[in-house]
Parts: C-alpha cells; sequence; structure tokens
C-alpha cells in the first residue's frame, strides 16, 4: 500500500477534481479523433506530472482528513457533468452506462475484492438484473424501483446455486465454475423461448412517482433535456448508495473478516472465523448490486437480449476491478469510467476492445499490481477520527 | 495422582497418519490449568501436527482430546478456538498488507459483534465497540513493547520479525483464551530476541492469570527457563515426560536427538 507520507492539501484536492471535470467535459464532447488523441496525450503527461509532485498521495491524505467534503465534491462534480450534458442524448447514455458498470463491479469488488472470491459470470448476473426487468414489466405492475429491488434479488438468490461448487473447489476451479455458468446462461436464453430467445425481450422505461422516464423533460417551449438526464441522476443515487454499503461493509468487523480469510483461510479458521460463511455473503452482497445495476440498465436501454451478456463482458467487468486497484471502490469507479467511455469516442479502439482489454491488464499484473488507485489501510471511522 | 486433578488438555491415544507415515502415534498427553508445558523433540516427530490435530486443523485418526471438561475429538477450527484454544504458527501467518490493529483483532473473533444490522447501520455503537478494543489492543500490545503500540495503524509487513512475533501472539491472546500453544516462537530471531520474548510472554501470562501454554522449542535454553513440564516425542510417540532436568539427561531422549537406535 502506497503510505508514502504526504500532508492533505484540500485546495489540490478540489483542483484536480475541477479539472478531472473540465477534462471529462472535453472529452465527452469531442467531435474529431485528433482532439481526443491530443487530450489522452494531455492526460497521460498530467498523470505523470501528478505522480511526480507526488499528487496521488496528498489526495489520499486528504481524503483521510475531509472524507464528506472530498466525497460532496465528486457527487457535484458528477451533477456538473451530467448538466453540462442535459440535451445530448449520447454523451448521458455513456455517462450512464460507466454509473451502471461502476456498481457492478463495486459488487464484484465485494466478492473478489474483500473476500477473494473469484466471479467471472459477472454480465450473466447483470443480464439476470436486467431480464428480471423485462419480465416483472411485462407480467406485473410493480413499481419501478421495486422491480430494481428484485432484479438484485433475483441475481442474488441464482447466484447461491452457485455457492457450493465455488466453496468446495477452489482456485483455478471456483473461477472455472463461474465460467462455466457464464456460458450456460448465454446458451439458456438463446434457446429459451419464453425470454425471447436470441431476439431478447423489451424492458419497460423506469417509472417514479408517475414520471415515465423515457419522455424527455421540457419546461414550456424553451428548455429541452434528455430523457436520459434521469437515468444518470438514478444512476448517480444507486451509485451512491451501493458506495455507501460497500464502505460500510468494508469498515466493519465483517470487512475485517472477509480480508482475513482472502489474505490466509488457515489462520483465519483458527481464529474461529466462518469461511463458507462469509465467502457466501460476499458473493451473495455482490450477485445483489450487479443485478440491480443490471435491472436499471435494462429500463434505460428498453431492450434485452443475450449477446449483451457474453462472457467476454463477464471478463470487461474482472478487468475493470483489476484496472482500478482491488478492494478501492474509488478505484473501480474510476475505471469503469475509463473502460466504458474510452472505446465509445475512439472507434479505433472499438474494434480491438478486447486485445486492449487484454494488453491493460497484463500491464497492469506486471508494473502496477495493485491497480491504478491501490486501496489503502482500512480507516474505521470516517475523516481518520482516531479511538 | 494430583497431575491429573486439574486437567486441562487430557489427550488420549492421538493418532493420525499421512499416508504411510504415522505422525502421530497413540499419543498420550495431559496439560494441568496454569501451567507451562514444553513438547519437544527431533525434527519430524510429530510436534505441529499435535498441534494442528488439537485445532481442528486436520482430523483425528484416532484418540480423544478432551478440554477443560468438553470433548473436542475431531471438533472444528471454529469449535476448537471458541472453547478457548488459539495458536501460533511456526512459519508466523500474519495478514501482511493489513494494519498490527486489524490482525489482532482477527485473534479476537469471538468477543466482537458480527451481525449485518450491527456493523452496517449502528454505526454509533460500532464506534464504540471499536475504539473500546481499539484501548485494549494498545493495552495488550504496550506490555511487550511500548513504541509497537503507538503504531497500530501501520501494515504488519513494515516490522521486523520479532514484532511480528509478537503482534502474533497478541492476536493469540487478546480475546483471553485459556490455553495458548506457541510453535517455535524463536523461529527466525536472534539468541537475545528470543530470550527477550520469553519475558514478555511470563509478564503477560502473570497479568492474565491462569493462562496455560504449550510451548514447542528447539532452543533448549528457553524450555529450561520457562517450562514447568517438558514432553519428548519421537516419532509420533512420547518417549519420556517430567521437568526438564529429567528429559534432559534420560537416556532415551539423548539417543533420540542423537539419532541412536
Ligand atoms: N500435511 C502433511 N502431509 C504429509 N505429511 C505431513 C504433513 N504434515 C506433517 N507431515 C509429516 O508428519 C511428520 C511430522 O511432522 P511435524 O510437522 O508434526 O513435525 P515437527 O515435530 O513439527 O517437526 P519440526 O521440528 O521440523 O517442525 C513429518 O514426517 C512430516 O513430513
Ligand atoms: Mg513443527
Amino acid at each position: 500500500m502506497s503510505n508514502k507520507i504526504a500532508s492533505p492539501s484540500l485546495p489540490i484536492s478540489l483542483a484536480v477534481i475541477a479539472l478531472g471535470t473540465a477534462f471529462a467535459i472535453l472529452f465527452l464532447g469531442a467531435e474529431n479523433e485528433y482532439l481526443i488523441g491530443s487530450l489522452l496525450v494531455f492526460v497521460t503527461l498530467a498523470v505523470v506530472a501528478s505522480s511526480k509532485f507526488n499528487i496521488l498521495n496528498r489526495m489520499y491524505a486528504t481524503f483521510a482528513v475531509h472524507e464528506v467534503l472530498m466525497q460532496a465534491a465528486i457527487v457535484v462534480a458528477t451533477l456538473l457533468l451530467v448538466a453540462w450534458f442535459y440535451d445530448d442524448h449520447f454523451s448521458l447514455l455513456m455517462i450512464t452506462a460507466a454509473m451502471v458498470y461502476a456498481i457492478a463491479a463495486i459488487g464484484l469488488n465485494i466478492q473478489f475484492g474483500y473476500a477473494g472470491v473469484l466471479n467471472f459470470a459477472g454480465a450473466a448476473f447483470l443480464g439476470i438484473g436486467c431480464y428480471t426487468s423485462a419480465v416483472l414489466g411485462q407480467y406485473t405492475n410493480l413499481p419501478s424501483m421495486l422491480i430494481l429491488c428484485l432484479g438484485g434479488l433475483v441475481a442474488a438468490v441464482i447466484g447461491t446455486i452457485l455457492i457450493l461448487p465455488v466453496l468446495r473447489t477452489s482456485g483455478h476451479y471456483a473461477a472455472l465454475v463461474t465460467i462455466a455458468f457464464s456460458i450456460l446462461f448465454k446458451t439458456f436464453l438463446e434457446v429459451n423461448d419464453v425470454l425471447g430467445g436470441p431476439q431478447g425481450l423489451n424492458v419497460k422505461p423506469t417509472v417514479l412517482f408517475g414520471w415515465n422516464f423515457n419522455t424527455n423533460i421540457e419546461i414550456r417551449d424553451e428548455f429541452e433535456a434528455s430523457f436520459y438526464l434521469c437515468y444518470a441522476l438514478l444512476a448517480l443515487f444507486l451509485l451512491a448508495l451501493a458506495f455507501i454499503f460497500t464502505r460500510r461493509l468494508e469498515r466493519s468487523w465483517i470487512g475485517l473478516s472477509m480480508d482475513s480469510i482472502r489474505l490466509d483461510e488457515t489462520a483465519s479458521a483458527c481464529y474461529g472465523l466462518n469461511i463458507a460463511l462469509w465467502k457466501s455473503v460476499a458473493f451473495t452482497f455482490g450477485n445483489f448490486l450487479i443485478g440491480v445495476a443490471g435491472a436499471m440498465y435494462g429500463q434505460m436501454l428498453g431492450y434485452v437480449a443475450p449477446s449483451n451478456f457474453t462472457f467476454g463482458d463477464s471478463l470487461i467487468l474482472v478487468s475493470i476491478v483489476l484496472l482500478g486497484g482491488i478492494g478501492n471502490p474509488w478505484g473501480v469507479i474510476t475505471a469503469a469510467s475509463i473502460v466504458i467511455l474510452l472505446p465509445e469516442k475512439f472507434q479505433i479502439i472499438q474494434e480491438y476492445r478486447f486485445l486492449l482489454y487484454g494488453i491493460v491488464v497484463i500491464f497492469i499484473l506486471l508494473y502496477r499490481p495493485k491497480g491504478l488507485l491501490p486501496r489503502q489501510l482500512r480507516n474505521y471511522l470516517p475523516g481518520g477520527m482516531k479511538a | 495422582m494430583n497431575r491429573s486433578s486439574d486437567l486441562l488438555l487430557d489427550c488420549q491415544g492421538l493418532t493420525r497418519h499421512f499416508g504411510g507415515l504415522v505422525a502421530l502415534d497413540g499419543l498420550d498427553l495431559q496439560v494441568r490449568e496454569g501451567e507451562i508445558l514444553g513438547l519437544i523433540g527431533p525434527n519430524g516427530s510429530g510436534k505441529t501436527t499435535m498441534f494442528n490435530v488439537v485445532t481442528g486443523i486436520y482430523g483425528a485418526h484416532g484418540g480423544r482430546v478432551e478440554f477443560d471438561g468438553n470433548d473436542l475429538t475431531n471438533a472444528t477450527a471454529q469449535q476448537v478456538y471458541r472453547s478457548g484454544i488459539v495458536r501460533t504458527f511456526q512459519r508466523s501467518r500474519m495478514c501482511l498488507e493489513l494494519s498490527v490493529f486489524d490482525n489482532i483483532m482477527v485473534g479476537n473473533h469471538r468477543r466482537l459483534n458480527h451481525g449485518l444490522w450491527f456493523n452496517l447501520f449502528k454505526r454509533g455503537a460500532f464506534a464504540d465497540q471499536y475504539k473500546k478494543n481499539y484501548a485494549e489492543a494498545h493495552e495488550l500490545i504496550e506490555i511487550f513493547d511500548p513504541p509497537l503500540a503507538e503504531r497500530l495503524d501501520f501494515p504488519v509487513d513494515t516490522f521486523p520479525m520479532i514484532d511480528r512475533r509478537r503482534i502474533e501472539i497478541c492476536r493469540a491472546l487478546i480475546s483471553h483464551p485459556k490455553l495458548l500453544l506457541l510453535d517455535e516462537p524463536s523461529a527466525g530471531m536472534t539468541h537475545d530476541e528470543t530470550m527477550q520474548l520469553m519475558d514478555d510472554i511470563l509478564t503477560v501470562r502473570k497479568r492474565l492469570s491462569g493462562l496455560t501454554i504449550i510451548i514447542i522449542e528447539h532452543e533448549m535454553g528457553v524450555i529450561e527457563r520457562i517450562t514447568d513440564h517438558c514432553v519428548v516425542l519421537n516419532f509420533g510417540r512420547k518417549i519420556c515426560e517430567g521437568t526438564f532436568k529429567k528429559v534432559s539427561t534420560d537416556s532415551n531422549v539423548q539417543e533420540a536427538y542423537l539419532g541412536v537406535e
């Protein structure tokens, strides 16, 4: 863990957040590939410069002291970003997709980053959430928010099928079980007519307090905002909830037990930790979050088909956790933004997407095994409060 | 026999094979409450295996384990810990990337509230429990080394071997166990460091009245200094027992150590 002594600095940290927001606005708004290319060169230089001036560690130090303020600043920055693109369907769709993937990756992080349970079926659980949205929207009149919860619950319940084989086997074999599940899931959807076969199903949009999210927001005739604005705000809300949840989990005796089990099962067992229990809890919580993310994603996209949930998509989720920093939700959110936004703006990357992800993962594992934003020591009480 | 009046741990005929190899061969071992028992024997004589079987890491293929009046034969590691037996490992097993405090709290598992509701939503009550335990960990490790107590929030991989051993022993003692099993605590340390650690253990033992210890150790100086009673193993069998003075002059023991049959 990076524990270089660095002094906290609120102005520097807020400036970095402001710069990041400005960069995101330029990047998402950029039309031609030269501008995008030069932005990427700029960000590379910025990263090199900031590591020279120890900026990352100073930000970590600032987070430790002014946690609430920093978190609020990032929420405000995201709101500004969303407001800036208020009438731009595509940019809002991208931002929202990044947040949905961030929620799912936070779920995966609980499984893999905390308890050490490998899950290569992330996309399958995302799909389960999506299909739950589609089916419940079609056959029932349940409120959308309840459907989101049920999407998570169904994913968590179906996940319990995997718990026994995952606990029985260990290491690579447990990973193989989830890979098999991921492939079986897609095949099952393709041959299942009730679930629409390869064509998939339509999903009803989110409705909240009588407001249908699929209608553009018009105020008299002067102002018109994209309907994706509502989805972006909903995703931000859910992401904030997921973040608070995973943070509290980490900063508790449960989070400690999960870490201990990941790092040393034998010693953990000798100190009374119930290994099967905490692995199952982590797996179930993770699948719940992934399922909720999927249910919301489905309602936003309006349709769901098996081809959205391939094994490759599961790998993308895993690569987000590896890239961001195993165990660090901030890292996971950052990596989700990079992995989702970059290829969309860079058509060249689009075609070689999987190849590039593979290369990125190899580089990360070789040169920065703790990810872009390495996890810090546990801070049980927020804001560095001392016992 | 007064040794049986206040028995804490009573192993009868403990047996464990690994394939064709008999690592424990009908071992009888009794530990009285409050004593320090030295478990010695040449390499591969089954000392660590005895710990592993008692703590539930390996099942026993024969025999019985009774602890504090309860039957612990083939109990799980969790049950063994909850009944008050803790251990350290021959090759130190710590979560190196976690903080000193985190590592000690792993050992406190049975006294911490692991309820979901408590941990996720009753953060005020959680903070109180955290502070109370932080103070306790601080107090315990201060007995070993006051400077170390000021560094509870540092990752364990930044500490030298002697500190890691101290932390490992604090992890074992934080939950107020009845029986502590020490597997070669001197491994990886110099002679002076070892002696210092033994003094610390004796000090802690005075504070935690009634702590019983079984120690596996190759350094005979340590065994002579701190044990009340010794058991010598060879090929998984007990070949001698008594005070250190008695076993060190026993001809069977000398043969076993010199490898003469
Ligand atoms: N998991 C295992 N699988 C196979 N054989 C084992 C296993 N554990 C121990 N043994 C064997 O059992 C015998 C006793 O081993 P044990 O570790 O108990 O010895 P020890 O007395 O602790 O020795 P040392 O002083 O070297 O630590 C050895 O021959 C060892 O090779
Ligand atoms: Mg041994």
